[in-house]
């Protein structure tokens, strides 16, 4: 039958509309679809919440080995004990850095170097050379006095530093490493029988410590993480997780997860939040978005140094100073030490915000050997790459701490000086406040050469912030970066974000032409009022 | 004086989409410019959310307009024309104020002036397509996000942020003029009421001397905003 022209014009507008449904509505559909935001993920969490509440059981007694049994003469003895059975631990550890002390690392610019604690420059008690029988307290090994020390021998590793669970376990002071032994010694017997996976106060015995005290180093690591609440810690909250420090700094072969770029220089190795969390762990993809650009410590650790003080400035320069011809200490209302002869001012902070920057995981490090840059005016300890233009880099949390260090002010370079012995009359600073002295002392047992004339120069150092994680209640919020002044982030200045920049002319001709819009309207209407009126009176008339 | 006859001008779908698109265009100016820093009233973080939704929805609003015009034919009222392009401006400037009669005259076929033809136009052509390319990208200027190969991958916003605020700027300016305009109808409120009701009160189209079907080509008529 043939349509009637009705019909066909209907037909056409059915076709017309089933083709415009293909070309255009589909492939919307299709796109937003496509372009769908990614769903948060939580199972991997999950899975961790069940582990992590659930006490590690060893499946090894130490207290039935036989030769852990007898009495040692010495702490050799013990390592040697350790690695009769556990036999290739020991070649593990000399080649770790919590024994060397250094990693092979490649630094654009300088090539592969060998850089650690042992050799590199910090902020705080400024270096380890020439002072190690005081810093080898920390070291997980036996003996470290000075440079004749072995790296070689498995028998100078100290195993149980790391590895006792009864939390008695002390290396003595001043002494190399080595533990007290004998009667005022700890009960290694016990020690022995506890052998076990470090627990955080194994860690912390060392980490909480650094700079010379608790907290005074990196803000975010100290002994009140044993006890605090998930506010000051999510992770390690007694009332939450309660999560030892090798939960996330997991180790392979003690190889150990995690890096400290006061120390390290590549984008290696790296214990990521993201590891646990995934890459989208919050339900709003908004906030998955900003993952590109901001590491997730930037919102979530809003402050550190939330229960006790951390060190935010060290000046060298005004040590030595006596009141009475005797040294002397000044502490503040909480009981920190803001003034001691042996090592100058200190400013301390508690509730500290941030700094924030760039990273890309790579850094650089002042070496000693480097020339120090005195029209700077200013020495970075170390420098931590990044910027907006580079992928890699996120946005993270930073400690700065500052302060004032000496310098050769002929061969410009930063200087070394000894500053522990054991007596008084070696030129240890600390014993005998003599700068001089100790500066002549330092940079010979380097050796490294030394003109006799030095100054102090102010100095940085960088160190990300990663621990102290808050509640998610507690979260930066949006306004406190998209903000138009002092937000957050308002010395990263080399890229631009929503709330806080705008370009000025556009806004100034966005606000003039809305500005002429209303006149020419306020303008337009009076003249048509009037003119009415004039019509209507005239009408009138 | 010529005879005025009640006459259905937008249909159901228009002034739906009219009213949808003018809520949303509110919304997504007043929260772009909290945003913006410019005041702050839902508070930052429910301000992009806003924003977001209604962008989302301003989008769906868009795809069934397009299609909307397109198959209605409606497209073709937007077809710009020179022809009393002057005299309607001038009847803006000055005209209106003697109580002149409306240069162009408002039919069913040709419901825009030559001015509205020119900024309409713009408008869907111009601003709005920027306006959402701009705000799509600034969702998207990462894509896919995580660690899987990017098919977009803006690196620098700025330009971007940039367009979108000028565009803004633009688009409420038209937005605040628009809103005047509506009172130059027939009668102060004679536009307004056709958006809301659909019928406004035409000239007789029998009457009109010289009306033209072929509404491209001829005066195209009206009145108002
Ligand atoms: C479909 C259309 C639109 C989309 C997809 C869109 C999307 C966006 C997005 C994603 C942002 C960034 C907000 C953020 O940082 O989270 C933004 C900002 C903004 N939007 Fe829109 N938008 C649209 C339409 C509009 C319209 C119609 C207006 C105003 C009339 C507008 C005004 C603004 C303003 C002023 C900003 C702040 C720009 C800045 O300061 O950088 N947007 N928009």
């Amino acid at each position: 039958m043939p349509l009637t022209p009705v019909n066909s014009t209907d037909m056409k507008k059915f076709t017309k509309a089933i083709t415009f449904f293909l070309a255009i509505v589909a492939p919307l559909l299709i796109i937003t679809v496509a372009l769908r935001a990614p769903k948060a993920d939580h199972s991997k969490l999950e899975a961790l919440r069940q582990e992590y509440p659930k006490e590690h059981k060893s499946g090894v007694d130490h207290s039935k080995m036989e030769i852990l049994q007898k009495d040692f003469n010495n702490p050799h003895e013990m390592t040697a004990a350790c690695l009769t059975c556990h036999t290739e631990r020991g070649t593990e550890l000399l080649h770790s850095a919590h024994f060397k002390w250094e990693r092979e690392e490649f630094i654009p610019g300088r090539g592969v170097t060998y850089l650690g604690k042992k050799n590199l420059i910090n902020n705080f008690c400024t270096g380890v050379q020439s002072n190690e029988g005081s810093c080898m307290k920390c070291h997980a090994g036996y003996g470290w006095n000075d440079k004749t020390f072995d790296f070689t021998n498995p028998f100078n590793i100290d195993c149980i530093v790391c590895h006792d669970n009864t939390g008695t376990y002390k290396k003595a002071s001043g002494g190399a490493g080595y533990p007290e032994m004998g009667p005022d010694g700890p009960d290694f017997k016990k020690i022995l029988a506890s052998m076990g996976q470090p627990k955080s106060e194994n860690c912390g015995n060392c980490h909480f410590g650094g700079g010379g005290g608790n907290n005074v180093k990196h803000g975010d690591l100290e002994i009140a993480l044993l006890t605090a609440g998930r506010d000051v810690d999510v992770h390690m909250g007694v009332d939450g997780a309660h999560m030892n420090c090798v939960d996330c700094h997991t180790a392979e072969n003690h190889v150990m997860k995690g890096r400290y770029y006061g120390v390290s220089s590549t984008n290696t190795q790296r214990l990521n939040c993201e590891d646990c969390h995934t890459e989208f762990p919050h339900q709003k993809n908004i906030l998955n978005e900003h993952s590109i650009k901001v590491g997730c410590q930037t919102c979530h650790i809003p402050i550190y140094a939330k229960v006790n003080a951390t060190k935010m400035y060290w000046d060298w320069a005004t040590a030595t100073r006596k009141k009475d011809g005797k040294e002397y200490e000044l502490l503040d209302a909480d009981g920190n030490i803001v003034y001691t002869s042996i090592k100058g001012d200190f400013v301390w902070e508690k509730n500290v915000k941030p700094e924030y920057f760039w990273f890309n995981g790579t850094a650089d490090h002042h070496l000693i050997t480097d020339k120090v840059d005195t029209l700077s005016g200013m020495l970075k300890i170390n420098t931590l790459f990044g910027e907006y233009r580079d992928r890699n880099s996120k946005i993270v949390p930073m400690k700065v701490h500052r302060g004032r260090q000496p310098y050769d002010t002929e061969h410009l370079t930063i200087i070394q000086a000894k500053l522990w012995d054991k007596e008084k009359g070696k030129g240890a600073l600390w014993l005998d406040l003599d700068w001089e002295r100790s500066i002549e002392e330092g940079m010979a047992y380097i050796p490294l050469p030394y003109s006799g004339n030095y100054a102090f120069i102010e100095t940085e150092m960088y160190m990300p912030v990663n621990h102290m994680v808050s509640p998610a209640s507690q979260a930066v919020t949006c306004k406190e970066c998209h903000t138009r002044n002092d937000g957050r982030l308002a010395t990263l200045t080399d890229f631009y974000m929503p709330g806080r920049d705008r370009n000025r002319f556009i806004d100034l001709a966005g606000q003039l032409t809305l500005l002429l819009s209303f006149i020419g309207i306020f303008a337009h209407a009076s003249i048509r009022y009037m003119a009415a009126r004039k019509r209507k009176t005239a009408q009138i008339q | 004086m010529s005879k005025h006859k009640k006459v259905y001008v937008y249909q159901g779908f228009e002034r739906f989409w009219h009213w949808n698109q003018a809520l949303l265009i509110f919304l997504l100016a007043f929260t772009g410019f909290e945003i913006h820093s410019s005041y702050e009233f839902f508070g930052f973080e429910t301000a992009v959310d806003i924003h977001n939704k209604a962008a989302w929805g301003f989008i769906i609003l868009i795809v069934f307009a397009i299609f909307w015009h397109i198959t209605t034919g409606e497209w073709k009222q937007y077809i710009p024309t020179t022809q009393n392009l002057k005299a309607q401006a001038e009847f803006y400037l000055f005209g209106i104020f003697r109580n002149a009669p409306h240069p162009t005259k408002k039919t069913i076929i040709s419901k825009l002036n030559p001015l509205q033809r020119l900024v309409y136009l713009g408008l869907k052509l111009l601003v709005i397509p920027v306006m959402v390319i701009s705000g799509l990208l600034f969702m998207f200027y990462r894509y896919p996000q995580g660690d899987s190969i990017a098919m977009i991958n803006i690196d620098n916003l700025e330009i971007i942020a940039l367009v979108h605020t000028a565009g803004a700027f633009v688009l409420l300016s038209f937005v605040v003029v628009h809103l005047y305009l509506i009172t130059t109808g027939h009668t102060v409120t004679s536009n307004l009421q056709a958006m809301i009701t659909g019928w406004e009160e035409l000239e007789d189209e029998d009457d009109s001397p010289e009306h033209d079907v072929n509404s491209e080509k001829t005066d195209t008529n009206t009145s108002g905003s």
